[in-house]
């Protein structure tokens, strides 16, 4: 390869979007190529220099709540009352029983979803809730993991690993407590740029180690995987590549 | 029938909030940088939710972090194109006419003034600016790019780098040229 092939697959390599096989042979060009080797530094300079917090523009407070304003209905309880009629009272009665005698017939009829699968909804449901309700995100904000660590002591009967991962790029802002698969869960918050990461943390059913398993879900990049007895579920709006770092950080 | 279409109207408002709420914050992040002030953009981003509203029974599942930025993006344009149609101009040239306005012992953008950098960003044209505020500022990947962008993810690369190009001769950073070999 030469410096001209290399130059329009340069921007890829310096953000590891290429494929193996790219990344290699411009890794190994930019190793003997000083020109391609200081572009490349330059690249990375920039992406990250923009990618400092400063950039990034938060939406105030107020845009939210004019949002959920203009999308609701107008007086939403006043609506309700004036639909409310007595004379719907049978129809509404009749429609109730046919639905649970449906619903009950659909238990039975319906595959059930994987264990997995519904514990990944109710991971992304537990993230978006920790980012849409101020303050819910951590109950202990600390980025020392001394601080955090024994802050779970006596509130859980497990000891989750809390693990510093600062020098890999992925701060510690702190934990709280949470609910998933019908039991308390720790769930440990890091932050890479503007990006929060929620780690869940619970004991496993088995004692065997499990790999990776990946999944996009209502565009959240989650990771989940056993080690050590204890289940741990990575989510983030972080794209995939970044977020399985962190776990290989985590592993590590 | 009305109070049954008024319960389903509640849920999807709810449900519609529960998919796009927690990604206000990109899509006003991407509004700002394209209308460059912060009141337009909450205009535009008011404007874009309202439009991903009427259209959620469009939305079957999937990224909808990229499916809002589609329509936060759209809003922009159409009203870049109203309100400063001038501001719009496609680059046909490859070629860059900028004057370099940086510090010449800098070497990296990185000991760029940070006052001075977002300058340098807000200063470029909005398909340059907007590449990087995806990429660099939101660390979105080049798939996700290519999705909200409609754009193949050879182009997204390639544009990439010109804006990437542009921004660092705008702030007076020399560049090795090619060397034959």
């Amino acid at each position: 390869m030469n410096c001209e092939d290399v130059r329009t697959l340069l921007d890829g390599y310096a953000d590891g979007e290429l494929d193996l096989v790219n990344h290699l042979q411009i890794e190994q060009h930019v190793v003997e190529c000083e020109d391609c080797s200081q572009r490349v530094k330059k690249t990375a300079g920039l992406s990250k220099a923009l990618s400092d917090d400063a950039f990034y523009y938060r939406a105030p407070n107020e845009l939210r709540e004019k949002i959920r304003i203009s999308l609701g209905p107008p007086e939403r309880e006043a609506a309700m009352e004036r639909w409310w009629n007595w004379r719907w009272l049978p129809a509404l009665a009749t429609a109730a029983v046919a639905t649970a005698v449906l619903m009950t017939m659909l238990v039975f009829l319906l595959p059930t979803r994987s264990a997995d699968d519904m514990l990944a909804s109710e991971i992304v449901s537990a993230h978006v809730r920790s980012m849409m309700i101020d303050n819910h995100l951590t109950d202990v904000p600390s980025s020392d993991q001394h601080t955090v660590k024994p802050w779970f002591d006596g509130k859980l009967d497990f000891a989750p690993p809390v693990i510093d991962l600062d020098g890999q790029g992925f701060k510690l802002i702190g934990g709280r407590l949470d609910y998933a698969a019908g039991r308390p869960v720790a769930a440990l918050v890091y932050q890479r740029r503007q990006h929060k990461i929620n780690l869940f943390i619970f004991p496993s059913d088995s004692t065997s180690n499990t790999p990776n398993k990946i999944l996009l879900k209502q565009g959240y990049s989650v990771i989940h995987w056993d080690r050590s007895g204890m289940t741990f579920w990575a989510i983030s709006d972080l794209n995939l590549n970044e977020l399985q770092e962190f776990a290989q950080d985590l592993q590590s | 029938m009305e109070a049954g279409a008024l319960v389903s109207s509640e849920s999807k408002i709810e449900s519609f909030e529960e998919s796009f709420l927690p990604h206000l914050d990109a899509a006003y992040n991407l509004a700002r940088w394209l209308t460059r002030d912060p009141t337009d953009a909450d205009d535009v981003v008011q404007e874009a939710y309202f439009r991903a509203f009427k259209f959620f029974d469009s939305f079957h599942g999937g990224d909808s972090r990229s499916w809002l930025l589609k329509i936060v993006r759209n809003t922009c344009y159409t009203w870049l194109q109203k309100n400063r149609p001038r501001e719009i101009v496609y680059e046909l040239d490859e070629e860059m006419h900028v004057a370099p306005t940086g510090n010449p012992e800098k070497d990296l953008l990185e000991d760029l003034d940070r006052r001075e950098l977002r300058r340098l960003v807000e200063e470029l044209p909005p398909s340059n600016r907007e590449i990087l505020v995806f990429r660099d500022i939101q660390g979105l990947s080049y798939k996700e790019i290519a999705a909200i962008t409609e754009l193949p993810i050879g182009t997204v690369m390639s544009r990439l780098a010109r804006a990437r190009k542009r921004l660092q001769a705008a702030a007076g950073i020399q560049l090795p040229e090619v060397s034959a070999g």
